[in-house]
């Protein structure tokens, strides 16, 4: 690791963390910086439950009959998994950790547009989660976590009513938090810092706004429904009474496809950063990259049928939402291209968040690729309701989303705590991660592809060896995910100090202290240069 | 500080006021006349003019900047995609082969490859 | 005080000054009209999806509601929606006794939206039996004009799930809006709105103006469906 400051660093006198004491302090701030700490140890309690049920899962494949549930059993835990980890946890993760964080530093603003606002967020966010722990304690839901009508509405005799209220207040949460975002990067960049000197973060968490603001806003109205028709029986999804279960899947994906873009958007800018970071060096084609964020964003809103292939919806309509799918991968293929174009013939450091950035490049584009294959209609009739879905979009949501908020809690962790993480257990974690990762979804589109069919309990004895092997990776992803915990705490503690730039970057938040005065800067910054504006011999290094 | 801001007259909300009374009156008027399915598009056609006129003068989005229109062009514009997307769905199954939207898939098996 | 002194206490401490504050919240405000038209927007998905599925039942749905209660409410809001804009204007010009004359005015035409629907309504339409769900019947002059358009009954009870759905979402919008009325009130008297700051009273109107546009398209989507020619 390359040191910038010649003399040994030191933690400020007075930053966000000290600044103030108590639990008024924290629990009534309006410091973005401690949202973002708020935010973090709620999401990280919510990750171990929805881990937990994942877990579970896994163990009880293990045996072709199903070691440990009855089917019923089985269809709590997987939804509790889908449902946990996308609304409470991926959701949240980047945007509300990261993203409060960092955004107002990288614009050079002393917080963000609505501090209180950004509060309430918080608020909201642990009042939905709550309800929706209380709704799995006392019996659960066991409807997958699309919610398909009429299974949900008529059918099941599970908690689908606190659940639904669980997600539909929750969903405010990230409305409101989206809407503080867009005000604050369009209203409050320091003076220079036009729309295209702004990090790629930035870009991508914008383009993740617009979907939140857009998207959200569509589930909760059809949460909304679902209760309805459950309460009063009032036929909107039920065929007997007239109604169209399919006009509930429309509902459902005009939201859902636009969601999982919410969940990869904000980890690829973080991948941007950790590139510019790990090469120091400007990111290649940045325009093209900003672009794409924003085409991402734009084009993710017509595909949504690309979920609806075989539920009899129309060809022709299959037909249009197929070429938009494929349509979408090209802005994403654009950023692949442009982060690998960067680490050519550049001095990359091997640090944990570069591992990081490398692994997310990779077993992305293993998940987009065969995302491909789910989009192309004739692929999709064999392949859909497959362990190959599963795999496909474990590999972009675990593979991609949460190894980008993993690189990017390394990258920042410094500029959060002031303190440095053991970079040996860093890179062994990471390796773990990716070891266990590979091992536990790899498998899964062998599986998927020779038929074995999603969220079944039990499985043809053939399948077993796959399905092992699938399990065995998970206990050694799980380990992987531990060992952060254990060091991350440890560095608050005992980690040596980092000194405002431990990585040599550039960007805003490089500039100001670590961990940051509660005003972030001093005075305004007055940006006068490009982003990334690396010299260009520190990229060759020798 | 706010000398960029154009204060109306009283009367210029008033005649916009009138306007849509004007209006509204017409909407229920024409609801009596049978104009086959044209009753429908004029009820639409009215309503999106009373709503334009409420958002450019009530609210003040002439005096606006850029962005502003921006936003809500694009809220109408995605409820459109939305709309128009979905309803493209339902009334093109019946386009392929088949018995009707809950009775049989439109995606009939690999006939002959 | 001075001008520059008295707007400097009004700046939130993230804002650089009153401007970018204005700017900010003035946007924020316009975004979460934005959420609000996805938010309708997917009922009014519904709505057209079943409205060309079922024709015959939606049209006689519409003639079981009563246009005069329809008309009345439109008249009444774009009442309130010139009240509301004429109260902003007032704040502009810092005229705390006009403001608050426009703001009791258009509370008043609120409330009065509100409780019309709901006493006399809605509750004539529980007890003609019109309430979707498993106690939707009909009868009497309102069977007979369903029978006359050839219309099925669960369908008839579809649109009527839409009816009570986008006027009761939109009621609720009311009644959030008269609460926000309720606050503006209590800080104009406190003097708050007429300082300068006038764009807290723009931003309720902008509001308070959005929930009067949902009205202007549910009146002819859901009282005026197939004309009244019949």
């Amino acid at each position: 690791m390359s040191t910038v400051a010649v003399e040994a660093p030191s933690l400020p006198e007075v930053h966000y963390l000290n600044a103030d004491y108590g639990w008024r302090s924290w629990l009534f701030t309006t410091d973005h910086k401690r949202i973002a700490w708020l935010y973090l140890f709620s999401i990280t309690f919510m990750f171990a439950i929805g881990g937990l049920a994942a877990t579970l899962m896994r163990l009880n494949l293990v045996e072709p009959s199903g070691l440990l549930f009855e089917p019923a059993s089985y269809d709590k835990l997987f939804t509790a998994h889908g449902l946990v980890m996308i609304f409470f946890f991926l959701t949240q993760s980047i945007p509300t950790v990261l993203g409060n964080f960092l955004i107002p530093i990288m614009i050079g603003a002393r917080d963000v547009a609505f501090p209180k606002l950004n509060l309430l967020s918080w608020y909201i966010y642990v009042l939905g989660a709550t309800i929706f722990i209380i709704s799995l304690v006392t019996g659960g839901i066991d409807t997958g976590w699309t919610l398909y009508t009429p299974l949900s509405t008529t059918y099941a005799n599970t908690n689908v009513l606190s659940a639904t209220v669980g997600i539909f207040i929750t969903g405010f949460s990230s409305i409101l938090t989206g809407l503080n975002f867009m005000v604050t990067i369009h209203k409050m960049r320091a003076p220079g810092m036009t729309w295209f000197r702004l990090p790629l973060f930035i870009w991508a968490m914008y383009a993740t706004s617009v979907i939140f603001v857009l998207a959200m806003p569509v589930i909760a109205i059809t949460l909304a429904l679902i209760a309805l028709e459950r309460i009063w029986h009032v036929g909107i999804f039920d065929p007997g009474l007239g109604g169209d279960p399919i006009l509930f899947q429309h509902l459902f994906w005009f939201f859902g496809h636009p969601e999982v873009y919410i969940l990869i958007l904000p980890s690829m800018g973080v991948i941007s950063e950790l590139v510019a970071a790990g090469c120091r060096k400007r990111i290649f084609g940045y325009s093209f990259v900003a672009f794409s964020s924003v085409a991402i964003a734009a084009i993710s809103f017509m595909v949504w049928g690309h979920h609806m292939f075989l539920t009899g919806q129309s060809v022709y309509a299959g037909l249009v939402f197929s070429a938009l799918s494929f349509a979408v991968a090209i802005p994403s293929a654009v950023k692949v291209f442009n982060w690998t174009a960067t680490m050519h013939k550049a001095s990359v450091s091997y640090d944990t968040p570069m591992l990081y950035a490398i692994g997310f490049i990779g077993l992305f584009t293993i998940g987009g690729l065969t995302g491909l294959f789910l989009a192309s209609m004739g692929a999709d009739v064999h392949l859909h309701d497959t362990y190959f879905v599963v795999a496909h979009f474990h590999y972009v949501m675990v593979g991609g989303a949460i190894m980008g908020y993993m690189g990017g809690l390394h990258l920042w962790w410094p500029k959060m705590t002031g303190k440095l993480y053991p970079e040996a257990w860093a890179r062994f974690a990471c390796l773990l991660v990716f070891v266990g990762f590979n091992l536990t979804f790899g498998p899964q589109f062998i599986l998927g592809y020779v038929g074995m069919p999603r969220r079944y309990a039990v499985y043809p004895a053939e399948f077993q060896v796959l399905n092992v092997m699938s399990s065995a990776g998970a206990s050694i992803l799980a380990v992987g995910y531990v060992i952060p915990l254990i060091y991350f705490a440890w560095s608050v503690f005992k980690g040596p100090i980092a000194g405002p730039n431990p990585w040599g970057a550039k960007g805003l938040e490089w500039t100001i202290a670590s961990p940051p005065p509660t005003h972030n800067f001093h005075e305004t910054p007055i940006v006068t240069e490009e982003a990334y504006a690396y010299e260009p011999e520190a990229a060759h290094v020798g | 500080m706010f000398e960029h801001v154009h204060v109306h007259p009283k009367f210029f909300y008033v005649k916009v006021f009138l306007a849509l009374i004007f209006l509204t009156a017409l909407t229920t008027a024409v609801a009596y006349v049978d104009l086959g399915y044209f009753n429908t598009v004029a009820a639409l056609v009215i309503a999106v003019v009373k709503a334009s006129l409420v958002v450019l003068f009530f609210m003040h989005l002439k005096e606006q900047e850029g962005m502003t229109r921006v936003v809500i062009v694009a809220a109408v514009l995605w409820l459109a995609v939305f709309i128009v997307i979905t309803l493209s769905d339902r009334f093109t199954r019946h386009w392929v082969p088949s018995n009707g939207p809950w009775e049989g898939s439109a995606i009939t098996a690999p006939q002959s490859e | 005080m001075s001008a520059e002194a008295q707007s400097a206490t009004l700046v939130a401490e993230q804002f650089e000054d009153l401007e970018q504050q204005k700017s900010a919240d003035t946007f924020g405000m316009w975004l979460f009209l934005v959420t609000e038209v996805l938010f309708f927007g997917g009922l009014f998905c519904g709505y057209c999806l079943y409205r060309n599925v079922y024709p015959e039942a939606f049209e006689a749905g519409s003639h079981l509601l009563k246009v005069t209660y329809g008309a009345f409410y439109t008249v009444l809001l774009i009442c309130s929606s010139l009240t509301m804009a004429l109260g902003v204007r007032a704040a502009q010009l810092r005229l705390k006794t006009s403001l608050t004359v426009y703001l009791i005015l258009t509370w008043i035409m609120g409330a009065a939206f509100v409780f019309i629907k709901l006493r006399y309504e809605w509750y004539g339409d529980y007890l003609e039996g019109l309430v979707p769900g498993v106690h939707f019947a009909p009868h009497g002059e309102n069977l007979e004009i369903i029978h006359h358009f050839h219309a099925l009954l669960p369908h008839v009870s579809l649109f009527f799930l839409f009816y009570f759905c986008m006027t009761g979402l939109h009621a609720l919008h009311m009644v959030v809006g008269v609460g926000l009325l309720t606050t503006l009130l209590i800080f104009t008297q406190q003097g708050k709105n007429t300082q300068g700051n006038y764009y807290w009273v723009e931003m309720v109107g902008l509001y308070w103006h959005f929930v009067d546009i949902v009205w202007i398209f549910l009146f002819p989507l859901l009282y005026l469906i197939g004309g009244r020619y019949v």
